[in-house]
């Protein structure tokens, strides 16, 4: 006879907030929203949803607000469930705010292997974050433990989203580094200072290409 | 006695490493774009053929025959529709970082191998679908596009030709699934990543109901070297069958952790010794080796010292070349942790739309974990075997096999090691 257990942890999932903003994007966003249409065929603009839900979290604070996805819903004239659908399926969209710096730190089997439990203790310790997903006391930073970032040869690795656009990979840390970095960011340090890859100055997310 | 080592001229991707300059001009100098003008002069036909004769085999995990997979697109004047190349660069299966690399450090390999591959099938817009989380190497990639464009490489008269390719790159935004060629595309066009059943397969119904090919970041660069060179530059690395160069990412225990590019059917020990800088603690001190990504069930030190790393060689012993992924345990990894923890990546990126795989993905977890810890009976350990059986070939893509292959490798190679934990318990 097979046994049942019931210890199952179910997790009730994001409600999204409606806040009554009526958000519009800006001058420098809808000008990306052009260029972002113009790398899919015109009827197949349904495609931008992905893009334009990147332009919206970064334009607003890095966190999708059922406002914001209802814009991206208005702009590609779609019904609000489309862009929702999607905004609740991939995880680097935040239905919920987040800190100034999203610390996200993987934990999967190269990193694990090469001492990950030490990053997360250091990242618990400075930003006084108790569990996965929560905020800081003083909104500077979320921590979140994710799955495999690709980064494995130079494990463990935490990769520290900006409210406001970039991301960038910190690799071959140990708890003395993530607390060097940490603080340069409370500080107001530039975040690619101590990145493992210096990013061109083009933008994947609204380009500055195309033809 | 052990391989040669690759030279500079003998690899696909010489910078790599990240000695040079990862722009179109020490790109250019490495020999970067020589000779582009006269492969897209090849017969269309004439450069398939050459691929096939190359053996190269998909780098992406399933090792499909790249030039078998280019000559199902129909042709443009028959199928009187657009077609696509999609790049998959969503990296994602734990252990792998080999696209990452070839993103940063030589972008334009694969840039290149973008111009050749749209003219190939007929192409004259290719997406590259890149994980979301790969910002900076982005934005080297759409750097090293804004070069070549700048040079007439990509646009609408390339290399003065007449012919038309653009490239765009398109931002994923953190789930493994869109990893799957069906899931990618279903994510490109705007939805949920999940995977499509096939037939139809994508060269006739892909991206927008149009011919598709889908091909991993490192197929995609090995292409336009294997069409530059004689076929034996690229034939005489490896076994029959099992063709070329490679890219192997060798993370976890070892003293030198990084993406190597050496011949196929390379030893796996040589390859662990030679360029990882070995095991940590002595190869005495090996417990267990991941061959190709979390999906492929593990290696004991045994096999591990006597297997060869290629597609057959890694299928004779039960496993997979994959992604080429080696993931090292030496014996002071708690090993049954690492499998857990593998398991909840799986449960966590299960994409919901086949039950077995939604249900059955967690329940595998949530009982492995149990049975880890010492709780339950050594009943539940068949249980848990026979469960992942009843998982396994039952959803319309590959992703629960993935997921339970791991599980049955390690109940294959360690199930002492779980029953210890729970008769401890027990007593």
């Amino acid at each position: 006879m097979p046994t049942i257990r019931i210890n199952a942890s179910v997790s009730s999932g994001q409600t999204p907030r409606a806040l009554g903003l009526g958000l519009q994007w800006s001058k420098k966003a809808a000008a990306s929203v052009k260029e972002i249409l113009g790398r899919y065929p015109v009827e197949r603009s349904r495609s931008a949803v992905i893009p334009l839900l990147w332009l919206a979290q970064r334009e607003f604070g890095g966190w999708l607000s059922v406002d914001a996805m209802q814009l991206v819903a208005d702009t590609l004239e779609l019904p609000y469930i489309r862009v929702y659908e999607v905004a609740s399926f991939y995880t680097m969209f935040n239905l919920k705010p987040v800190g100034k710096f999203h610390v996200q730190v993987c934990t999967n089997c190269s990193c694990m292997i090469r001492g990950s439990d030490a990053i997360v203790a250091a990242v618990k310790d400075v930003t006084g974050i108790e569990a996965s997903g929560e905020n800081s006391a003083d909104g500077m930073f979320t921590f979140t433990e994710v799955e495999c970032l690709g980064a494995c040869v130079a494990a463990p690795m935490m990769q520290v989203t900006l409210a406001d656009g970039p991301l960038h990979y910190y690799t071959h840390l140990d708890a003395g580094k993530v607390r060097e970095i940490l603080g340069h960011l409370k500080k107001g340090g530039e975040a690619a200072t101590f990145a493992d890859t210096s990013p061109a100055k083009h933008d994947p997310i609204c380009g500055g290409y195309g033809g | 006695m052990t391989l040669p080592r690759l030279k500079k001229e003998d690899m696909c991707f010489p910078n790599l490493d990240n000695s040079g300059d990862w722009g179109i001009k020490g790109y250019k100098q490495r020999g970067g774009y020589q000779g582009l003008k006269e492969i897209l002069q090849m017969p269309v036909a004439e450069r398939i053929e050459k691929l096939k004769a190359s053996g190269l085999r998909g780098r992406g995990g399933a090792g499909f025959p790249t030039g078998m997979k280019w000559s199902f697109m129909p042709k443009p004047e028959v199928s009187n529709k657009p077609h696509y190349l999609v790049c998959n660069a969503d990296e994602g299966e734990p252990g792998t970082c080999k696209d990452r690399d070839i993103l940063r450090y030589d972008p334009h390999t694969l840039v290149e191998g973008m111009i050749v591959g749209c003219h190939t099938l007929g192409a004259k817009v290719g997406y590259i679908y890149v994980r979301g989380e790969y910002y900076d190497e982005s934005s080297r990639l759409v750097a090293a596009i804004e070069e070549a464009r700048k040079e007439g490489l990509l646009g609408k008269n390339i290399c003065g030709l007449g012919i038309e390719v653009e490239v765009h790159v398109h931002l994923g935004a953190g789930a493994y699934i869109c990893g799957e060629e069906t899931a990618l595309l279903e994510s490109l066009e705007g939805k949920k990543g999940q995977p499509r059943l096939k037939p139809p397969f994508p060269a006739g119904f892909g991206l927008y109901g149009c011919p598709t090919t889908i091909n991993n970041v490192e197929t995609i660069a090995q292409v336009p070297p294997i069409l530059k060179n004689k076929l034996e530059w690229f034939t005489r690395w490896g076994r029959p069958g099992n063709s070329g160069t490679k890219i192997f990412s060798v993370s976890g225990s070892v003293n030198k952790p990084g993406n190597f590019e050496a011949p196929m059917s390379i030893p796996l020990r040589e390859l662990i010794d030679e360029y990882a800088g070995g095991v940590i603690g002595g190869w005495e001190n090996l417990q267990a080796v991941i061959p190709g990504g979390s999906s492929t069930p593990m290696l004991n030190a045994e096999q591990a010292g006597r297997v060869l790393m290629d597609f057959d060689a890694l299928k004779a012993e039960g496993t997979g070349l994959g992604t080429a992924a080696v993931v090292v345990m030496n014996k002071q990894v708690d090993l049954l942790r690492v499998m857990v923890r593998i398991a909840e990546f799986y449960k966590h990126e299960s994409c919901g739309q086949c039950t077995p795989c939604r249900e059955g993905v967690g329940w595998v977890y949530r009982l492995m974990e149990r049975l880890c810890r010492g709780e339950g009976t050594l009943e539940e350990v068949d249980q848990l075997y026979a469960l992942t059986k009843k998982i396994e070939g039952r959803t319309i893509c590959a992703f629960a096999d993935g997921a339970m292959w791991p599980v049955q490798g390690t109940l294959k190679h360690f199930r002492g090691l779980i029953e210890e934990r729970v008769r401890k318990n027990v007593a």
